[in-house]
C-alpha cells in the first residue's frame, strides 16, 4: 500500500477559553489514503469540524497545537506564505453553510475564479471559462450569466454545488467538506450527494466527509471514523459500521436513530448528553458515564485506539463484546 | 384506536393563504382527533409553517377555516380573554430552541409566568406544578433555576416543551422541534414526547421533514408540496406504499444501509427543484 496522502497522529489542540486552556481535540489519529473517502462522523462538540479546521490550518489564533499533520509527506504546520497558499490549492474545504462563507456583495464568478487568478495566475478570461465549465458539471447551466449573479440570486442547493464547483477549481487533492448538505433539504440532499460523490471518483479526489449522519457518511464513504469527546473512538469500512460495530458508542448512536420502515415503542435513548473533549472525565473511557457496558476497567485508564477486525476501537472490552453490540436497533 | 371513534380537536378545511401572487397554502384540509397525531411533511417552501403559524394565530387566513375545540379561529381574537383561551388550546413548540427562550428568565420563571396568565393559580399551586412539569420533561434542580445560556441545546428544548405543557393545551405543534438536537438527545425528546402524550391525552402536529421522525411520533401524514396536499394517509401506509411520486421521492432520498445517492435521484431532484424553487427566482 503506498503511503497514504494525509495523515495525522497525536493530534491535540487546546483553545484559551477564559483564560483555561481547555483540549477540543486529544490524541486525533487518522489516514486518507489518495483518492479515498472517510467519513467523520460525531455529534456536537465531539471535536470533528475541528479537525478539518486543525488539517486545513484554519485554527483559532493562541490554538495550542500538538501531534503531527502531514500531507504526501510534508509537515502542515511547518508551511507559511507561499508553500501555505499552494497547500490550500491542493487541500479544498467547503462548508455547511454556502451563504455564511461566500461574500454577498461579490458577484459568483468573482468568488470562483479568485483563488486561480490570484494564487495561480490564471488570466481573468481563462479563468472565467473553467469556471463556467466546471459550472455545467456540477448541473448549472448558463455558466456565463451565472457568473455575473449574485449569491441572493442562487438557492441554497445551486449556492452549495456553486461552492464545489469552486473548490474543484484548483484540482485539489483532498477535500475537506463539513457537512455540506445538513442544511439542505432532502431531495437537494440526494442532488448535491450525487454530484460530490461521481466528480470526486472522475478527479480522483481524496476527500474527508464531515457530517452526524451515520447512514449518509456510511452510504458515500469507503471507511468511516467516529468521534467523541475530541477522541476518535472507531474506525471502520462503511459498509460493516451499521451492523457489526466496534465501539459501544458507535452501537447507541445507530440504535437512537429512529427507523423509517417501522416506528419503535421506545427509541433506545442514550442516557445523559454528549460531552465535550474538556468536559470528559481524565484518565478514562470518555464515554464510560453513559455505556451500558461500562465496568471498572472501564475507569482504569484511557483506552488505546486498538486493532480489531480491520477496524480500529477505543473500548478495552471491544474483543469481548465482539457481535453483541450491533443488536437490531430499537425493540 | 381508530380515528373515527374520537372527537376532532382540530379541524382545518379548505385552508389557503396567499402573500402577493405566491399561493403558499392550496386548499389544505386535515383533521386531528383527541390523543392523535398528524405529521406535516415537505421541503422548504411547501408551506408547512405557513399552515402552523395560522393555527397558532401568527398569520391570519387568506380562505378557508380552522376550528380547534369545536371554537372558529380563523378570524384574529376579539378580546384578550378570547387570545388567551386560545393560547390554552394551541401551543407551540420552534425548532430553534436557542431563540426561542428569553435569556433573562430562567425555565421556572418561563413556566410559572404561563401559570400565572392561563390558570391565575396561588403561588404554592404554581410551585408545585412548576415541578412536576420540570420532571416531566427530565430538568433537574439546577437546570431549572438555570438561564437559558447555561442549558444544552437539547435542555432548552425541553424548557420550551414544558413551558408549552404549562398552558395545558389540547393541541402541542411540534415546529421541527426535534431537527436541531443531536440523535442521542432527539431519542430522549421523542421518548419524552410519547410519555407526555399517554400521560395528558394531548394531540401534535408534527411539521417536520424527518421521514423517521414523522414514523416513531405519528399515526397520520399529509405531504405538503408547493403548499398542495399530495398524499394523506396512515403514517405508516404513506411511507411504506406511497402513492405521489413526490412521496416516493422524498423516502427514495433518505440515506439508510445500502443507499446511493444515484444521478436518476439528482435527475428527479432536480426537476422538482426547478419546477418548485429556480422558478420564481428567475
Amino acid at each position: 500500500m503506498s503511503a497514504p496522502l494525509l495523515q495525522v497522529d497525536g493530534l491535540t489542540v487546546r483553545l484559551e477559553v477564559r483564560g483555561e486552556r481547555r483540549p477540543v481535540l486529544r490524541d486525533v489519529a487518522l489516514t486518507v489514503r489518495e483518492g479515498e473517502a472517510l467519513g467523520l462522523v460525531g455529534e456536537s462538540g465531539s471535536g470533528k469540524s475541528m479537525t478539518a479546521r486543525a488539517i486545513d490550518r484554519l485554527l483559532p489564533r493562541g490554538a495550542e497545537v500538538d501531534g503531527s499533520i502531514r500531507f504526501d509527506g510534508r509537515d502542515v504546520h511547518a508551511l507559511s506564505g507561499a508553500d501555505l497558499r499552494r497547500y490550500r490549492n491542493q487541500v479544498a474545504m467547503i462548508f455547511q453553510d454556502p451563504r455564511a462563507h461566500v461574500n454577498p456583495v461579490r458577484r459568483i464568478g468573482d468568488y470562483m475564479t479568485e483563488a486561480l487568478r490570484t494564487n495561480l495566475g490564471t488570466p481573468a478570461a481563462a479563468a472565467a471559462n473553467r469556471a463556467s465549465d466546471m459550472l455545467s458539471q456540477v448541473g448549472i447551466d448558463g455558466g456565463a450569466r451565472r457568473l455575473r449573479q449574485y449569491p441572493h440570486e442562487l438557492s441554497g442547493g445551486m449556492l452549495q454545488r456553486v461552492m464545489i464547483a469552486a473548490a474543484l477549481l484548483t484540482e485539489p487533492r483532498l477535500l475537506l467538506a463539513d457537512e455540506p448538505t445538513t442544511a439542505l433539504d432532502v431531495t437537494t440532499q440526494a442532488e448535491v450527494m450525487a454530484i460530490l460523490d461521481g466528480l470526486r471518483r472522475e478527479f480522483g479526489l481524496a476527500m474527508l466527509f464531515i457530517t452526524h449522519d451515520l447512514e449518509l457518511a456510511a452510504a458515500i464513504c469507503d471507511r468511516t471514523a467516529v468521534m467523541y469527546a475530541g477522541q476518535i473512538v472507531e474506525v471502520r469500512e462503511s459498509g460493516r459500521l451499521h451492523d457489526d460495530p466496534l465501539h459501544p458508542y458507535t452501537a447507541a448512536l445507530a440504535a437512537a436513530r429512529p427507523d423509517i420502515t417501522r416506528a419503535a415503542g421506545r427509541l433506545r435513548a442514550i442516557p445523559g448528553r454528549p460531552l465535550s473533549a474538556f468536559e470528559a472525565p481524565p484518565g478514562e473511557c470518555a464515554f464510560a458515564p453513559r455505556c451500558p457496558h461500562a465496568q471498572d476497567a472501564c475507569r482504569a485508564g484511557v483506552p488505546p485506539l486498538s486493532e480489531l477486525d480491520g477496524g480500529l476501537s477505543r473500548c478495552v472490552r471491544a474483543h469481548e463484546l465482539r457481535g453483541k453490540l450491533g443488536e437490531p436497533a430499537n425493540a | 384506536m381508530p380515528d373515527s371513534d374520537r372527537a376532532d380537536v382540530l379541524e382545518v378545511t379548505s385552508l389557503r393563504k396567499e402573500f402577493g401572487d405566491l399561493v403558499a397554502v392550496d386548499d389544505v384540509s386535515f383533521r386531528v382527533p383527541e390523543a392523535g397525531s398528524l405529521a406535516i411533511v415537505g421541503e422548504s417552501g411547501s408551506g408547512k409553517t405557513t399552515i402552523a403559524r395560522m393555527i397558532v394565530g401568527l398569520e391570519r387566513p387568506s380562505g378557508g377555516s380552522i376550528s380547534a375545540c369545536g371554537q372558529d379561529r380563523s378570524r384574529p381574537a376579539r378580546s384578550l380573554a378570547d387570545r388567551r383561551r386560545r393560547g390554552r388550546e394551541v401551543q407551540i413548540v420552534f425548532q430553534d430552541p436557542y431563540t426561542s427562550l428569553d435569556p433573562r428568565q430562567t425555565a421556572e420563571g418561563a413556566i410559572d409566568e404561563v401559570l400565572r396568565l392561563h390558570h391565575g393559580w396561588p403561588a404554592d399551586r404554581r410551585r408545585a406544578r412548576v415541578a412536576e412539569l420540570t420532571g416531566l420533561v427530565g430538568l433537574d434542580e439546577r437546570q431549572s433555576r438555570a438561564l437559558p445560556r447555561a442549558l444544552s441545546g437539547g435542555q432548552r428544548q425541553r424548557v420550551a416543551i414544558a413551558r408549552a405543557l404549562a398552558a395545558q393545551p389540547q393541541i402541542l405543534i411540534l415546529d421541527e422541534s426535534v431537527a436541531a438536537l443531536d440523535v442521542s438527545i432527539q431519542a430522549q425528546v421523542l421518548n419524552l414526547l410519547a410519555d407526555i402524550r399517554d400521560e395528558t391525552g394531548v394531540s401534535y402536529i408534527l411539521i417536520s421533514h424527518d421521514l423517521a421522525v414523522v414514523r416513531q411520533l405519528t399515526d397520520t401524514t399529509i405531504v405538503l408540496r408547493r403548499g398542495q396536499v399530495v398524499e394523506h394517509g396512515p403514517t405508516g401506509q404513506v411511507l411504506d406504499d406511497p402513492q405521489h411520486a413526490y412521496t416516493r421521492l422524498l423516502r427514495d432520498c433518505v440515506p439508510r444501509p445500502g443507499w446511493k445517492p444515484t444521478r436518476q435521484l439528482a435527475q428527479a431532484s432536480a426537476e422538482q427543484s426547478t419546477a418548485d424553487k429556480e422558478a420564481p427566482r428567475e
